[in-house]
């Protein structure tokens, strides 16, 4: 080891410094702890939505939900799985461990890091407000079809919420986005050269370029949409020429790259997972890397393959066909790598590899549904169908959420100091795995049957009635095993095993500090020789991976309020905005109220820069 | 200093001499292209649709340029802009060479331009709506004045930017200096991005 082997002890679970601290750090460890907590909290919010969803549907002409509230329950289901669990959680473990990855002391800009962080919870609270205010949540579906979402269609004001909540998550997602990337760019440590970073910070820089670049599309989306229900245009009504199609062109111009967004960090996970547990090197490095590359530029050519059924015409259907199925390639390139990783190597079945393994098979199931539903002819029949819900949850679940579990399972002992128990996530993983297909494979047969998504109920005869039963009982499998990984998480937290630095004999820099990591993360500057900086030199007994420069003086900006001050102007803007179009006399005071608020924060934050330059 | 021993401790790869901050802003810059290019593209695509009700109007695109006027006053306008940028520029010089005179000379004088540009957008969106084409009665209409609108709120930004830091230079005088200059030349990236998007809307919009 490279690093002073320290003695074992039982690290302090309980932040130095009270709650307080939290508020305004800017250590992006901690931030890193709040983002994958809240989203964690959002995820398991988003689960409950999903179980009445599946009680709903679990026997015919059910009635345990009216028509109305399944339409708000389905619609922030996706909307908070989406927006709120999946992009934060991987935002979350970026923000812990992109820094320690490539030997920085922080992210490039700290402040503006917390900022990102409350504007995710501010937004999360706008959307969730929706529900107490007269229990009008939006209701229009996470994608948010106009003219549906138009007032004539959807009465209530949920939509307004649902805009709103998402503006603050753009600028969250925006502002996160330019600081990994700068971060990636700027701070790695002296011979980490691009080709030497870990596959999980190559995937989160790929991953926030299609972000910064997606963004913008469903921000003016929304826009549009917002002064349709407040200041009376009409982007998306045909009556005044507008056009619905309008909508779902700005929509998934977003919404396709957005999938990738929310399946490369996990792509990164695997890459990090499954060498560490198949003793080898990732096999392909290169491929790995620049095949995510090639994933995030066709990203933004397949968009319309969400638009088939709207007669878009021979030559546009021809193109976006084409383009989606060559994606299948640069993913095919990374699954064979993966296998080819584990192929001959000292497999050892630890939970994250679990995950790891049943990741590629859940994947590779949902990528091949994938690529049929890219054959237009095909994807007429079965759009809008339970055939295309089974085939994203394969990719999002199967995929996204299953190697978040390996990624908690195998950087948590990092972050807390703690292992989590082996027996009970194995269990966790089989309840998972278990309850997932039992979910969702059956919706394959239910969509090739006929059955339409977003549908409230279904009648007795119908033949559908057996596996929607088999989904319901399999959602509450899955429920229990995320039971038995708060269980788990909880038991790790009071009484787990003291991780120390390197629990898993791992490659990558994060492994080369103490767990959890001082706040200036490194004890001294790494300069980086190998791509494999720890295991190079652990198994060549020199420092043949990474030598240590101890004159090293990372400097870290002061706690500052001013984040938290200047987002919570924007969350009181929103609510400004909400009441302008129908009650100006209440939304133009508010709207001051809040300008004075964020110009107060801003006003602190450019004089801490003006003694501190960093952002 | 934070930055230099940032600087130092990164010196040893290739690639890394620019500023973090200026790389933030031509990152979100980035971002800003595709938030223009979406409300450009939906201007060109929606502009000239006719509306399916009676009670909306129809508006052909040419006859929408009459009301224009003049593209003399929108060309006053982008010549008025496009200036401000050089002027941002002297002021960037001003600073770099100590010169703190001159540098709050030619950042008023760009303020200025930008508070003229502003004036001359809302004298011309009052002339277009007297002559009947609003937000709501057209998608020429709500086109258009969504994407100038969104490009005059930048504007408007830029220049309250610039105006605080013109304020922050008379109170601290050597704030800003030679070896001090980043928060000017981001105002400025900004400023010339805002500029340059107007290049982009006048030509497709006004002379298209």
């Amino acid at each position: 080891m490279a690093t002073d082997v320290q003695a074992l002890h039982a690290p302090e679970v309980k932040p130095k410094g009270g709650w307080l601290s939290w508020l305004v750090t800017v250590d992006h460890k901690k931030i890193g702890i709040m983002y994958l907590v809240t989203a964690f909290v959002f995820f398991l919010i988003g689960g409950l939505e999903a179980l009445m969803i599946r009680v709903q549907l679990g026997t015919p002409e059910n009635s345990f939900l009216t028509p109305q509230a399944y339409n708000q329950i389905f619609t922030m289901h996706g909307t908070t799985m989406v927006f709120l669990a999946i992009m934060p959680l991987n935002a979350g473990f970026m923000n812990y461990f992109v820094p320690l990855m490539i030997g920085a002391g922080d992210m490039a800009y700290p402040r503006m890091n917390a900022m990102s962080y409350w504007l995710l919870l501010f937004g999360g609270l706008v959307m969730y407000v929706s529900f107490i205010s007269g229990g009008n949540a939006p209701d229009a579906g996470w994608f948010a079809y106009a003219p549906l979402t138009e007032k004539i269609y959807s009465t209530t004001r949920g939509m307004d919420f649902w805009v709103l909540g998402l503006q603050l998550l753009g600028v969250s997602s925006l502002a996160g986005s330019v600081n990994i990337i700068v971060t990636i760019i700027r701070l790695r440590a002296p011979g980490m050269r691009f080709n030497r970073m870990p596959l999980f910070v190559w995937m989160s820089m790929i991953t926030s370029f299609l972000l910064i670049f997606a963004l913008p599309s469903i921000t003016v989306g929304i826009t549009l949409l917002f002064f349709d229900r407040n200041f009376q245009t009409n982007f998306f009504l045909p009556a005044a020429g507008g056009d619905p199609l309008l909508w779902q062109h700005l929509f998934w111009f977003f919404g396709h790259p957005e999938v990738y967004i929310m399946i490369l960090p996990a792509f990164g996970m695997i890459s990090e997972i499954l060498p560490v547990f198949s003793r080898k090197p990732i096999f392909g490095y290169e491929f790995v890397a620049y095949s995510g590359v090639a994933i995030g530029f066709l990203g933004f050519a397949v968009w319309a393959h969400h638009m088939f059924a709207t007669g878009l015409g021979t030559v546009a259907d021809t193109f976006f066909s084409a383009a989606s199925m060559l994606i299948s390639v640069p993913t095919g390139v990374k699954i064979f790598n993966w296998l080819a990783t584990m192929w001959r190597g000292d497999l050892r079945f630890k939970t994250p590899m679990y995950f790891a393994v049943g990741f590629i098979a859940m994947f590779v199931i949902g990528g091949i549904s994938g690529v049929s539903l890219a054959a237009p002819p095909f994807d007429l029949q079965v759009t809008d169908s339970y055939y295309v819900v089974a085939h994203f949850h394969y990719v999002l679940f199967g995929g996204a959420a299953f190697a978040l579990f390996g990624g908690a399972y195998y950087w948590l002992p990092k972050i807390t100091g703690r292992m989590l128990d082996e027996r009970l996530g194995k269990f966790n993983f089989w309840m998972i795995f278990l309850g997932f297909n039992l979910t969702f494979f059956p919706q394959h047969i239910l969509g090739i049957e006929g059955m339409p998504r977003r549908i409230w109920t279904y009648q007795d005869n119908q033949g559908w009635n057996l596996y929607n039963l088999l989904s319901s009982i399999g959602a509450f499998l899955i429920a229990f095993g995320a039971l038995i990984f708060v269980v788990n998480l909880i038991l790790s937290l009071r009484r787990g095993e003291p991780a120390g630095n390197d629990p898993w004999d791992a490659a990558t820099l994060e492994w080369a500090t103490t767990s959890p990591p001082p706040a200036h993360n490194f004890d001294a500057e790494i300069i980086v020789n190998s791509r494999r900086p720890l295991w190079d030199n652990k198994y060549s007994g020199e420092d043949r991976g990474m030598t240590l420069n101890h004159d090293w003086h990372p400097h870290l900006p002061p706690p500052s309020s001013a984040p938290l001050i200047f987002s919570s102007g924007l969350f009181v803007l929103a609510f400004g905005m909400f009441f302008l179009g129908s009650t100006p006399v209440l939304g133009i005071p508010i709207i001051l109220v809040a300008l004075a608020i964020a110009g107060f924060g801003m006003s602190r934050w450019v004089g801490e820069i003006a003694e501190d330059p960093v952002l | 200093m934070a930055q230099a021993v940032r600087t130092e401790t990164t010196k040893t790869d290739p690639g890394r001499g620019l500023d973090l901050r200026k790389l933030g802003m031509w990152t979100f810059l980035g971002s800003e292209v595709f938030f223009f290019g979406a409300l450009i593209v939906t201007h060109m695509a929606m502009r000239g649709v006719e509306p399916l009700s009676s009670s909306f109007k129809s508006m052909n695109v040419e006859a929408v340029r009459e009301l224009f006027g003049y593209n003399v006053i929108t060309s006053v306008l982008a010549f008025i802009l496009l200036m401000s940028s050089l002027t941002m520029v002297l002021a960037l010089d001003g600073v770099k060479t100590n010169n703190p005179k001159r540098f709050r000379f030619w950042l008023g004088a760009t303020i200025f331009c930008g508070l003229c540009f502003l004036g001359g957008q809302v004298y011309e969106f009052t002339h277009i709506i007297h002559e009947g084409v609003t937000i709501r009665n057209s998608m020429f209409g709500s086109t258009f004045f969504t994407l100038t609108g969104f490009h005059g709120t930048h504007v408007f930004v830029g220049v309250v930017w610039l105006t605080s830091l013109l304020i922050s230079s008379l109170r601290h005088p050597n704030r800003y200096n030679g070896q001090n200059f980043m928060a000017v030349e981001m105002a400025g990236l900004y400023w010339h991005f805002v500029d340059l998007v107007w290049v982009g809307i006048f030509t497709l919009v006004y002379l298209i």
